[in-house]
């Protein structure tokens, strides 16, 4: 089937950044570790993580336009074959777009219209962005405004529609609903549902694991740089049913379950401890999970604990 | 409408009161001034054989003893009236010497204005595109020398180079010398202001540049830039689409604000290049208390520094959408 497609396949990604300390010296600082993540033709992915950890770098590697100072290490599969910078350069805003999270990623001084066309003047292009805006109740008149003249409402479908003048088959989402209500996240939710439903790839990322819940098909667990599990969102529905316990402490920490925080704060990325980095604030943490941490598969998803069972 | 009215009341207001202000310090600076009027343009031997009756007669032409308040009043009173009074040291109306002058400093200025500008802005968006590329390096240490470098000296420099040694520009003055005035082309007058235009050009240059690059690096890191580059802009569409755009804005500010800078400028540049402009009036007029032709320079150059701002003021308004929509929405 069509659908099940693997579209993107990311394997032990990381990205450290060049870092000039006392002088002269140059560090390198990983901000990101061991990330794995693969998404399916039709399938909503979702990365959910605390802010910090890193989860805008994975949209920029992907797109490649991680600052000059950022390198990046590991597999990118895109369709089949490897996500070189050539093909970034062709695929994106075309194949892979990105959808971001304000209104402060438009060109303040330019109009909607153009600039969604980015700058093309054609027929074809016109005509396509009419169609986009129709397709999202977007009147005509909104081409003409400037971004800051956009209400509330149009802006997120206007985000939406920047994504939409090539042919997206990844789209990702990068923290696309911040500080909405529940009312507005569900509906930009299902503008991206409705992408995924047209057989295209979506990632979302986000630091809200309620509305990655809504929405997504699987749900990858990202903590300090590094993704601790993989699970189907359906897997979210009872603690039992998740694998790490990084996961089932981001369950317990939903309103519906009680809102129980653990101590402690996602360690920076200078001062990571050795092994698992959840260890410190991990209850069955033991002398052994200071060692390496592969990653298994555990009843249908993946883990990077070693007393996951 | 109402807003407009506002908006220019509040600047004539602005305007009188730095009119005001400016010629008020500029009248008590040359008050204070250890310069004697007389001895300064009569001279300390011609003052030896007058009468008492003779430099009683010079001292009331000069003003030497009037009390200031009373001066300054009068002065002021007859310029609200549309009456600039007449040079001391020209003999002549001081609208007539400042309309003469103005004409030569005021296409030197046009000049460099323009071409600071124009040359500030392409040098500013190249280097902050290319920001710590070898070419950023060469346009940001030649704007941090030529913007630590006194105008003066470096049109000595160039009068040294193109006029002494090279001799392929005038040495100075707006026209050859020892030619009737009907006699002078246009082409002569040109080759006379080649020097003190590029002296000031270059002096204009680095401080356009060095904020123009400062603004560039600034949108070039936004993330309106980032977003450009995932949608898959080219650098040239984003520098075309977006960088020109948003950086044309402060630019244009700093062009008019610049018009201060080269005004000033002038006066050091005129007076190197014996350039009879208003900068080199207003130099003569402070050594040889000419109050009036003083006062006047003053005021006109207050008026063009504060018509320079407004303009920035005002064309902000007219191209920026944020408030020219915006304060329509509003």
């Amino acid at each position: 089937m069509e659908e099940k497609k693997v579209i993107l396949d990311i394997r032990n990604f990381s990205v450290s950044f060049e870092q000039y300390e006392k002088g002269f010296q140059k560090t390198k600082l990983p901000v990101i570790r061991d990330l794995d993540v693969t998404v399916h033709g039709g399938e909503m992915v979702a990365v959910v993580g605390s802010s910090g950890s890193g989860k805008s770098l994975l949209a920029h590697g992907i797109l490649g336009i991680l600052p000059y100072n950022a390198s990046m290490g590991g597999e990118l599969i895109y369709d089949g074959a490897a996500l070189t910078k050539e093909r970034q350069m062709a695929l994106r805003g075309n194949e892979i777009v990105l959808v971001p999270q304000s209104l402060a990623f438009l060109d303040p001084l330019m109009k909607i219209g153009p600039q969604i066309r980015k700058g093309k003047k054609d027929r074809a292009s016109k005509e396509r962005l009419n169609q986009i805006f129709a397709g999202y109740h977007l009147k005509e008149e909104v081409q003409g405004l400037y971004p800051f003249e956009l209400s509330g409402g149009m802006n997120r479908r206007v985000l939406v529609s920047t994504a939409l003048m090539g042919t997206p088959r990844l789209v990702i989402a990068d923290e696309p609903t911040p500080g909405l209500h529940m009312e507005m996240v569900r509906r930009v939710m299902s503008h991206f549902r409705e992408l995924a439903d047209k057989g295209a790839g979506v990632l979302l990322i986000t630091h809200d694991l309620e509305q990655a819940l809504e929405v997504a098909d699987r749900v990858v667990v990202f903590y300090a740089g590094t993704t601790v599990e993989d699970a189907p969102a359906s897997d979210f529905r009872s603690e039992e049913t998740l694998r790490h316990p990084y996961s089932k402490a981001l369950w317990r920490a939903l309103p519906q379950n009680g809102l129980q925080f653990i101590k402690g704060t996602q360690p920076y990325v200078k001062e990571l401890p050795k092994g698992c980095p959840f260890g410190p604030r991990c209850e069955s943490c033991t002398e052994q999970c200071k060692g390496e941490i592969p990653s298994r598969e555990v009843r249908g998803g993946r883990v990077r604990c070693i007393h996951a069972v | 409408m109402k807003a407009h009215f506002i908006f220019i009341g509040k600047q004539t207001i602005r305007m009188l009161l730095l009119t005001f202000f400016v010629s008020l310090a500029a009248f008590i600076l040359i008050s204070i001034s250890p310069i004697d009027p007389l001895q300064a343009n009569v001279g300390q031997v011609a003052l030896g054989s007058m009468s008492p009756e003779q430099i009683a007669k010079l001292e009331a032409y000069w003003g030497v003893g009037e009390p200031p308040a009373e001066r300054f009043f009068t002065w002021a009173g007859d310029f609200f009236r549309g009456d600039m009074g007449v040079s001391l040291l020209y003999r002549q109306p001081v609208a007539k010497v400042i309309g003469v002058k103005l004409v030569n400093s005021l296409w030197l200025m046009a000049i460099a204005w323009l071409m600071s500008g124009i040359a500030g802005f392409v040098l500013g968006v190249l280097a902050g595109l290319r920001e710590g590329s070898l070419l950023d390096k060469l346009i940001k240490g030649y704007s941090l020398l030529i913007a630590s470098t006194p105008a003066f000296w470096l049109a000595l420099v160039l009068l040294m180079v193109f006029a002494v040694w090279l001799k392929i520009l005038p040495i100075g003055l707006s026209v050859p010398i020892g030619v009737e005035a009907s006699g002078v082309t246009i082409a002569d007058r040109i080759r006379h202001a080649i020097l003190p235009a590029v002296t000031l050009s270059i002096t204009g240059i680095a401080n356009i540049t060095l904020h123009t690059r400062e603004k560039m690096i600034e949108i070039m890191e936004s993330d309106y830039v980032l977003f450009a580059r995932a949608r898959g802009e080219s650098t040239f569409e984003i520098v075309k689409n977006h960088a020109l755009r948003n950086v044309l804005l402060p630019a244009l500010t700093l062009q008019f604000a610049s018009i201060s800078e080269i005004f000033g400028g002038s006066v050091l540049v005129e007076q190197t290049f014996s350039y009879p402009g208003l900068g080199q009036a207003a130099v003569t007029a402070g050594l040889g208390s000419d109050v009036p032709l003083l006062l006047g320079i003053t005021v006109i150059s207050a008026l063009f520094v504060f018509g320079g701002n407004l303009t920035a003021n005002l064309l902000y308004g007219i191209i920026d959408p944020r408030i020219r929509r915006g304060g329509a929405r509003a």
